[in-house]
């Protein structure tokens, strides 16, 4: 079967950026945010510029939020979240008061500590250390360096981290949960290395698929 | 480690991509795409698109440009000029904007800077400050560098940040196109007053002062326009200059200069021995496939 990869359109995704690279590596994709598409797709891709409480709101509205649960959940359909994208995918989020995520990554959304220094927003390249080679990192270098824009960040158990970088702290910046995925970092704003890591997502579609 | 970023900031008039020169003399170098695909290929960190007219002609921003742009551009980019209220900056980002940049806006209404970060992510929103030296004070500049305002930069964006502001563009317009360097004193004011990222533009005009600046100053990203236009690869050598002498930079091209020598009043990469030119002269080296 053919992979349908559908990027969730929810209002406050930089579609274009991601839509971008999907053209450059050649894939199909549809971009949506209707229930129709969601059922017929068997990959989903959730982009992210924005505020978190937006994005709940956003997904509650169009009345999807249900329903993607289930397609991951149960039917377990791939999902990759990038930067806001990959926070909502947690339990909660403390930015602008207390707001309710997607729950499929257990762990909850804090504010960057802005000490010793540090500024915040964690804006521009940062090196990662890459924990589980698979299947994300596959086919990139030993400390690549990937764009960061954020000013929360995700805590969640150690065991679905598969990438960190350094920021004052260790911080999860990629986690992967069997079929469930997510970035911090922008992969399809980190040149080169970004865009092997798109390839080594649809590589992976194809295998399940396979 | 978080890596100095290297910027670069396009000027755009009338659709097209100019050279400025203390915000009032401007001289073509070509098309938008083009040059974000040429600065993307070199390994540039950052891309910033100015509409320098959208505000003075009272226009909308041009969206379609914006779209051409991020087609070609692989890295962050940061896009200003004829913003007015939030409905702008939703289509921006729609239409392929990474960031936003809000100047005159701002300046009017500095709720907005409330609003877009509450809706968009502070991250998002970046504040673009023009600053002019007169004596030895320092005054924020509006439309252009036209009308002075009164403010004190410092005071300025540290209101912006208190307001929700991710980033603060601080642009120099006494040192716009000169290659003087940059105007480190108000750099390292602004830059320690606030605890958000500063990019600094204004003056670049040869590797060291890029150095310089991430040296002396907080200044966590620079700036540049005219350097990057007018010398060949000029980003890649940037960061092996800045690499070389002690400073982080991101250098994932494979073009890296390592080991190359500068020629120091010009800042260009000297040339090599013969016989090293003539040993890798049939060097073919394949595009990398992703």
């Amino acid at each position: 079967m053919k992979n349908k990869i559908l990027i969730i359109d929810y209002g406050v995704g930089n579609d274009q950026s991601v839509i971008n690279v999907i053209d450059f590596l050649g894939y199909d994709f549809l971009v949506s945010n209707k229930k129709e598409d969601i059922l017929k797709s068997s990959a989903y891709i959730l982009p992210g510029v924005g505020a978190f409480n937006e994005a709940m709101k956003n997904l509650n509205s169009l009345g999807i939020t249900e329903l993607l649960k289930k397609q991951v959940l149960s039917n377990k359909k791939p999902i990759f979240g990038i930067c806001l994208g990959f926070q909502v995918l947690a339990d909660y989020s403390e930015e602008n008061g207390f707001h309710e995520g997607l729950g499929f990554i257990k762990g909850g959304v804090v504010k960057l500590e802005a000490k010793r220094g540090l500024r915040v927003p964690h804006v521009g390249w940062n090196t990662l250390k890459i924990i589980k080679k698979d299947p994300l990192f596959s086919n990139i270098d030993k400390e690549p360096s990937f764009y960061f824009d954020h000013s929360y960040h995700l805590r969640c158990d150690n065991s679905y981290i598969s990438a960190e970088c350094f920021y004052g702290r260790d911080i999860a910046v990629a986690v992967q949960k069997d079929n469930i995925f997510g970035v911090q970092f922008h992969p399809e704003k980190s040149q080169n290395n970004g865009l092997k890591l798109f390839r080594s997502f649809f590589n992976y579609l194809n295998v399940k698929h396979a | 480690m978080l890596k100095k970023r290297i910027v670069a900031s396009l000027t755009v008039k009338n659709g097209m991509v100019v050279q400025s020169i203390g915000f009032n003399k401007y001289l073509p170098i070509g098309r938008v795409d083009i040059s974000v695909e040429f600065l993307n290929k070199w390994g540039i960190d950052e891309i910033v698109l100015l509409d320098i007219d959208a505000t003075n002609q009272n226009r909308n921003p041009n969206f379609n440009m914006v779209t051409e742009a991020s087609k070609k551009s692989f890295v962050p980019l940061t896009v200003g000029g004829g913003i007015k209220n939030l409905e702008d900056i939703r289509k921006l980002i729609h239409f392929g904007a990474d960031k936003i940049s809000i100047n005159k806006v701002a300046l009017t209404s500095p709720k907005i800077i409330k609003e877009a970060s509450e809706v968009f992510g502070n991250q998002c929103i970046v504040v673009s400050i023009d600053v002019r030296k007169n004596k030895n004070r320092y005054e924020v500049y509006s439309d252009n560098g036209k009308n002075p305002t009164g403010l004190n930069p410092v005071k300025w964006a540290k209101e912006a940040e208190k307001l929700g502001a991710g980033e603060i563009l601080l642009n120099s317009i006494d040192r716009d196109g000169l290659k003087l360097g940059y105007d480190l004193s108000i750099i390292k004011r602004v830059a320690n007053s606030v605890s958000i990222p500063v990019i600094c533009a204004g003056g670049a005009g040869h590797p060291k002062h890029f150095l310089k600046v991430f040296m002396k100053t907080k200044a966590m990203a620079a700036a540049a326009g005219n350097f990057f236009h007018f010398t060949e690869h000029s980003p890649i050598v940037v960061k092996s200059y800045l690499l070389k002498n002690g400073a982080d930079a991101r250098l994932d091209t494979y073009a890296d200069y390592k080991g190359i020598n500068f020629i120091e009043e010009s800042g260009r990469i000297s040339k090599r021995q013969d016989n090293y030119l003539d040993r890798i002269r049939f060097e073919y080296i394949l595009d990398e496939i992703i």
